[in-house]
């Protein structure tokens, strides 16, 4: 992980907010592109060893994005996706929405949690701020979302990775 | 009947589970946590800690024991509330392992983003003769 990008990760447990902000050393045009369009998205935001594959993506106010997590060699999540409907864009500067998860159609999992996302974006010096605010319901929302999206193994396979490229066995 | 003993057990924990950050968002809940975190509490002894009722600590006590942050224990004819030191850690653990899903992502978007400009950077280099 580069070192020297900023990387603030806080919890604010009485709002149930959690609040991330990462630089990026890019512009807000491309940084904005990234979070955007489908085809990029696809290439960053599922956390390995996992790939995000966007099924639709209808980028504008009242639109939404229906995305599948896979992993190759696994048939874990088959029918688990996932949906984020927007709700105010302001290109290249905001778009917030709801995130839930949900089947092949879209339809949300009942029971499913809807977490409401806000990002923001501020460029300074060529470097690309983006600050997300995610706030959930309750505790079992954000275990949900770990588990559903992420179960154990993937955490193991993360000390996995860290632990290879540090000892390279 | 041990198996059905836990097995009731099992169930009304499921039922009665309750919000873990709601329970600690109460700032008496949280003092309640700091003073047994040093040593098992009663009842008694706390109301006299927060100049309030008895009624009013043992309904934080039950919220607290719901969501199993603290945990009721004998003791001759007492009963005196102990921390669940584990419960405390499994909000971080949840918490770890969300944020190491965004340092993940993260790190793949670095690596986008170079590709993305080297990309651009290299269609608009001025072709060689």
């Amino acid at each position: 992980m580069n070192q020297t990008l900023l990387f603030d990760f806080s919890v604010n447990k009485e709002t149930k907010t959690i609040n991330v902000k990462r630089e990026f050393a890019a512009g807000t045009g491309p940084v904005w592109e990234a979070w955007t369009n489908p085809e990029i998205l696809d290439q960053w935001w599922a956390p390995k060893p996992y790939k995000a594959e966007t099924r639709k993506m209808d980028f504008r106010k009242g639109g939404y994005w229906l995305y599948a997590m896979t992993c190759p060699g696994s048939t874990e999540f088959k029918d688990q996706l996932s949906r984020m409907d927007y709700e105010e864009i302001e290109p290249k500067k905001r778009f917030s929405g709801f995130t839930a998860f949900c089947d092949e159609t879209g339809k949300v999992t009942p029971g499913s949690a809807r977490s409401l996302w806000s990002n923001v974006f501020t460029e300074n010096n060529g470097h690309t701020t983006v600050a997300i605010s995610l706030k959930f319901d309750k505790l079992e929302d954000l275990e949900t979302m770990v588990k559903m999206g992420f179960k154990e193994g993937f955490t193991m396979a993360l000390e996995n990775l860290d632990q290879y490229l540090e000892t390279g066995v | 009947m041990f198996a059905r003993r836990f097995a009731i057990k099992c169930l009304h924990d499921m039922k009665t589970r309750r919000d873990i950050f709601q329970a600690i968002a109460d700032p008496t809940r949280r003092a309640i946590i700091t003073l047994i975190a040093l040593q098992a509490m009663t009842p008694n002894a706390l109301a006299e800690h927060f100049k309030t009722t008895r009624q009013a600590v043992s309904n934080h006590l039950q919220i607290l024991s719901e969501c199993q942050l603290v945990k009721p224990v004998q003791q001759g004819r007492e009963i005196y509330y102990e921390l669940q030191i584990d419960k405390m850690k499994e909000i971080d653990k949840w918490l770890e392992q969300f944020r190491k899903i965004w340092e993940s992502r993260f790190d793949n978007l670095d690596k986008v983003l170079q590709h993305m400009q080297k990309k651009q950077k290299d269609e608009t280099k001025p072709k060689k003769d």
